[in-house]
């Protein structure tokens, strides 16, 4: 189990000041204009060798992403942008540190946003997040009053601005170039690529999305070394992570864990274990809604980091585990997921906004019972004719869930029709 | 959603008052010069939001977007677009407390359907205090299940204790908002299972 001098989120539960005094008690804006000095290239290069992968969801490597930006501006400015605009089902990290730890994300748009050249950051706050809005703002406000930002931020000569601004409620805003396009007063539509946002983001300028975590992380990534981080976890698989513990479990939570954790050990520890039991537990989904769910013998051995989940054909996501004890309607858990797609389709690809509602009809359909045996062949062949074929990944969000279930849970969903059938047949007279 | 408008009575003028003016200048500055565009999200949450001090019902009236759009030398059907592709902008009136209750997978596995249930019921018979509206995901699901109270999440709910919230919040004495079970924020109920060793460093007691 991580130790306790290895966390970095150390007001996670709200426990101790979020603001700026309680903040440096905790190690915040401690020499960032020494590691402002350092230089930009330093900076990343420290990113990089920490292993650290973006946390947001498709594990992308950090300092790879943020080597991407232009060197010399060509006269545009460069931007940071942040998501935070976290509404994957199953996941409410990033909530825990814009409420509780806005400090260290702060700190960390000021260090990610100088060596990527950038002098401003705008923060992308999902507008449910009120509260934690007013609680963000407020540690902008103290920064730039303590001189942290503004013209000379920290002293380093570096000018740098940050900026907030609350979303609409619109799921599809967390993919990056939705937000972009939101950001800019627009619909959330995804946008093709190429060109990526590194060389045309927000307002046709070079820019790069990352996630609250994976900002909120490198200060003290900076701060401990490369060395530290790349400890922590797995190959590959480095440092820690906030998971998000909820479902069947008998005390849901949040806690930073090393990568890697077993799955079992993770909600054993912190988590109180599965209500009535580890073999009461029927499937989890272990990284939001949109990662395919695994069924109990994988997840007595599986291992809770990207390389590992993948290979068990799921994924961590953004580490949201969703635990479904044997009294849950597995059907209707995916169907309700399903419903979630169908809603949040922005609508531009035709795969997506028809074939999310296609797939909650049938679904729906099939928590019933009511359909042909066949139909779940047919069913299986849409989830591929979505996957893959729209502009964004709400597509194959919306598709995986389903092939999780038909995956490993098959014989349930043909039961479910079998009995339908059962109860509905016309009785025929005995002769 | 946007369906919903044409059955509305429009009111024919709106104009933003002097609370709302006085906040309009540091929204739009937020933006790059040339870019107030951006500030058409704001600019209709702000909107909203004097209805609601005003009226008492948060919602965009067509006249508000019209003045918005004016304002940032927008095309209308830009800001109608706007309006209407996020739903957290209510173009029709929603009761003093509009409730939203999260129904997706991680809030129905710890019984959403029984927080939807009292919350209908309560509209049903305050239909001038209470509204209700199903939501996706809110974002607080290891406090599961949850219902966001205009801005404020309460979380760790079942019927009963839902139920009791909102007769509180009917008598005027809405507790505050998170947990209704004295969960500290996301950690486990009973206390967390880490950083315990972080009292020393500033030493305030967990």
């Amino acid at each position: 189990m991580l130790s306790d001098k290895d966390r970095i989120f150390t007001n996670l539960y709200g426990m101790h000041d979020w603001r700026l005094a309680g903040a440096r008690t905790r190690g915040d804006w401690d020499g960032t204009a020494a590691i402002l000095a350092r230089g930009r290239d330093a900076i990343i290069e420290e990113v990089k060798n920490s292993g650290l992968r973006g946390r947001g969801g498709a594990g992308f490597p950090t300092g790879l992403k943020w080597s991407f930006m232009p060197k010399q501006s060509d006269g545009r400015p460069s931007y940071l942008v942040v998501n935070a605009d976290e509404s994957e089902p199953g996941t409410c990290k990033d909530r825990d540190i814009l409420r509780y730890d806005p400090h260290k994300l702060v700190e960390g748009c000021l260090i990610a946003g100088f060596a990527m050249g950038a002098n401003t950051a705008f923060i992308y706050i999902r507008g449910e997040f009120y509260n934690e809005y007013l609680h963000l703002k407020a540690a902008i406000a103290e920064a730039y009053e303590a001189g942290l930002l503004g013209p000379d931020a920290c002293g380093s000569g570096w000018a740098f601005d940050v900026r907030v601004h609350r979303g609409g409620g619109a799921y599809i805003c967390g993919e990056e170039s939705a937000l972009l396009e939101s950001l800019e007063g627009k619909k959330g539509m995804p946008r093709m690529k190429p060109p990526f946002p590194a060389a045309m983001g927000l307002y046709g300028c070079p820019t790069t999305v990352n996630n609250v975590e994976s900002i909120a992380v490198t200060p003290t990534i900076l701060r401990r070394g490369a060395e530290w981080f790349s400890g922590l976890g797995r190959p590959k698989n480095t440092g820690t992570k906030i998971f998000c513990i909820s479902g069947h479990v008998n005390r849901p939570c949040n806690v930073e864990e090393e990568l890697g954790i077993p799955l079992r050990e993770l909600i054993d520890k912190h988590a109180g274990g599965v209500r009535g039991g580890w073999d009461n537990l029927l499937a989890i989904i272990p990284g939001g809604s949109s990662v395919p769910m695994l069924p109990k013998s994988i997840c007595d051995t599986v291992l809770m980091d990207y390389d590992n989940l993948r290979d068990a054909r799921s994924g961590l996501g953004t580490a949201a585990v969703i635990v479904m004890d044997k009294s849950t309607d597995l059907i209707r858990a995916i169907a309700r997921l399903s419903a979630f797609y169908k809603h949040e389709s922005c609508g531009q690809c035709t795969p997506c906004r028809e074939g999310t509602g296609w797939m909650m009809r049938m679904m729906n359909r099939l928590v019933e019972g009511r359909a042909e045996l066949a139909e779940i062949d047919l069913l299986e062949q849409v989830t591929r004719q979505v996957e893959g074929h729209t502009i964004c990944a709400l597509g194959d969000a919306a598709a995986w869930p389903i092939q999780g279930l038909l995956r490993h849970f098959r014989p349930v969903v043909e039961q479910r029709i079998k009995d339908y059938q059962a109860q509905t047949a016309p009785r025929v007279a005995a002769e | 959603m946007s369906m919903d408008a044409k059955h509305v009575d429009q009111p024919k003028e709106f104009a933003f008052d002097a609370v709302s003016e006085a906040a309009i200048p540091a929204i739009i500055a937020t933006y790059p010069a040339g870019r107030q565009a951006s500030a058409a999200m704001p600019l209709l949450d702000l909107a909203q939001r004097q209805m609601a001090r005003l009226t008492g019902h948060a919602w965009v009236p067509r006249a508000a977007m019209d003045v918005i759009a004016a304002r940032l030398g927008m095309a209308p059907i830009r800001i109608y677009e706007v309006a209407t592709f996020y739903t957290m902008f209510h173009l029709a009136p929603v009761a003093p407390h509009h409730l939203q209750v999260c129904t997706t997978t991680p809030c129905w596995l710890r019984g959403s359907d029984a927080v939807h249930q009292a919350c209908k019921a309560a509209a049903q018979s305050d239909p001038a205090l209470f509204s209700v509206e199903e939501m996706e995901c809110l974002g607080a699901c290891v406090n599961a299940p949850v219902l966001m109270i205009n801005d404020d999440v309460y979380e760790d709910l079942d019927g009963a204790r839902t139920e009791a919230l909102l007769v509180a919040v009917k008598n005027g004495v809405a507790p505050p908002a998170g947990s209704t079970i004295g969960r500290r924020g996301s950690a486990p109920e009973g206390g967390p299972t880490t950083l315990f060793m972080v009292e020393a460093a500033d030493g305030a007691k967990p």
